[in-house]
């Protein structure tokens, strides 16, 4: 298909599993040779062959990004998800030949600041571990706030206050730690950029949090990969290719459009990009938008949908695919 | 009133808007001339908390002791008035040094004042978006000429002379925020001593 990046054919090199949620994959480039470089922040859209399905998830990428003998991922399985993260974990073993994305950046550093304050949640420390590389390797200023649910599940804490002794700082929510964020924030130089990665609750409060203490927007920088929700099945007629796709239960919309053999773009899966944006032709009935990046007047209007993680209830949807 | 309303034009040309009071964890307002109306302005719409995370530094060009009591009244927690930006500069940056993420910087005045005062803040680390600026007083523009590099202050007609290297300038709207200037450019480079008469552009 066309409708992505580039895509590289990979080998596992390495299946290992960090904690009781969380397993770590170590690709390789299928035949020898380097991996295309990456910047800290990015992440490759991994293809999963899981009988008739095609799965593609996103995923940060870890490694060193100037390391291009392999790509390193970290995947925390979701028993309640649509089956993307425990097909990772309980059929891609070592040797097998897998497709990945180009990598692709959605939340890289912004290399006018004069320090970077990473705030980290869970499994979003991911992304914060290439940013870490890369600022190792250029000198730059910066200090981690990670926040995990026990030590057992503190996916790397022990490894990154190792690697970069003094600039982290592990929150355990067992033991009722939480990040100071208004002290943090308030004590910042100027010129500091702040990151974070976590869950949707936790996004939210440093954006409100930032923007009530007076930081500009363009300081405070977010990563979060929706998982496309569920919902019941709808039909839409794709008014370019002149076909009527049905989008089951648990399949996206996005995903419906695919099997179909209709060409639509996508980078994240995740409704943080923006590149499957359609347009709307005509509709009646109402849009269940989930994404991050139309606007509430856009949502409002009916004239868009991202078909990635967007879904729609009613009689008929005409879109300009 | 010395508000202006500027033409549209290319998008290198700064535009301004009005001063707002913003949440933040201090508030730096560096202003010259007729600027200390913007401030006096926004000074009706806060509370006196407000002033007490202030910080206002002035230059109160040819406005003299107009407006420089009524500033110092508001009783901001720093105030500073001072002759000229030159004067005022090492100020601006120790200010800038000096204050934590979350700070509101307010300026307005001439676009020489913005423009020097905005350079120094976007190089402290503040995007130039977050910059509240609101233009007051005279139109006169800072000019560099893009022969010699020679930078010519309060600038009002059009051509003008370098005062650098004498040549006589077309005034351009292109802008950089780097040299917080405007381009000035040979008027008769293309028929030597063919210069036409200065218009008065600018108050």
């Amino acid at each position: 298909m066309s409708a992505g990046t580039a895509k590289l054919n990979v080998t596992v090199a390495e299946v290992k599993p960090i904690n009781d949620l969380v397993t770590r994959f170590k690709f390789v480039r299928t035949g020898g040779g380097g991996l295309p470089t990456f910047s800290g922040g990015a992440h490759t859209v991994v293809e999963m062959q899981d009988g008739d399905i095609t799965r593609l998830n996103a995923y940060s990428l870890m490694s060193n990004p100037a390391d291009r003998g392999a790509y390193t991922i970290s995947v925390r399985r979701d028993d309640q998800g649509r089956g993307g993260s425990k097909f990772m974990h309980s059929k891609v073993k070592e040797g097998m030949e897998m497709v990945i994305s180009n990598p692709v950046n959605l939340f890289s550093l912004d290399l006018r600041a004069k320090k970077h304050l990473m705030l980290a949640g869970g499994i979003g420390i991911t992304p914060f571990m290439a940013q870490m590389h890369q600022l190792a390797m250029m000198g730059g200023r910066f200090e981690l706030h990670y926040s995990v649910r026990t030590a057992s599940l503190g996916t790397y804490a022990k490894e990154l206050t190792e690697r970069y002794p003094g600039k982290v700082h592990v929150y355990h929510d067992d033991q009722k730690e939480a990040i100071d964020l208004p002290a943090l924030l308030a004590n910042q130089p100027l010129g500091t950029h702040v990151y974070v990665c976590g869950p949707k609750g936790m996004i939210n409060w440093v954006h409100g949090t930032a923007s009530e203490m007076g930081w500009p927007r363009e300081a405070v920088h977010s990563e979060e990969f929706l998982a496309p929700a569920s919902g019941k099945p709808f039909e839409v007629k794709c008014a370019v290719s002149n076909k009527v796709v049905q989008v089951g239960e648990h399949q996206s919309l996005l995903e419906a459009l695919e099997a179909a053999g209709i060409d639509a773009p996508y980078l994240c899966r995740g409704g943080a990009c923006g590149q499957c944006e359609t347009n709307v032709i005509g509709y009646d009935g109402k849009f269940l938008h989930h994404d991050h990046w139309l606007t509430d007047e856009q949502k409002a209007g009916g004239k868009h949908i991202m078909p990635c993680v967007s879904r729609f209830e009613g009689k008929t949807l005409v879109l300009d695919r | 009133m010395s508000k202006t309303e500027f033409p549209p034009s290319i998008k290198s040309r700064p535009v301004y808007g009005e001063l707002e009071a913003r949440p933040g964890g201090g508030h730096l307002m560096i202003a010259d001339a007729e600027g200390a109306e913007a401030i006096l302005d926004l000074a009706k719409t806060v509370d006196k908390d407000f002033w007490a995370k202030a910080h206002i530094i002035y230059i109160p060009k040819k406005t003299g002791t107009k407006y420089s009591s009524q500033l110092e009244a508001l009783g901001a927690g720093q105030y500073y008035c001072g002759p000229s930006y030159e004067a005022a500069q090492s100020r601006i940056r120790r200010a800038l040094q000096d204050c934590h993420m979350g700070t509101q910087v307010y300026l307005t005045g001439t676009e020489s004042l913005m423009g020097q005062a905005m350079y120094e803040a976007t190089s402290a680390g503040i995007p130039h978006t977050a910059i509240q600026t609101e233009h007051r007083g005279s139109t006169a523009r800072r000019m560099q000429c893009v022969h010699c590099k020679g930078i010519t202050e309060d600038v009002t007609t059009d051509p003008f002379e370098c005062s650098h290297c004498g040549l006589s300038l077309f005034v351009r709207d292109h802008y950089s925020r780097r040299i917080a200037a405007f381009q000035g450019v040979r008027v008769d480079a293309e028929d030597p001593g063919n210069i036409p008469e200065k218009v008065e552009l600018f108050k």
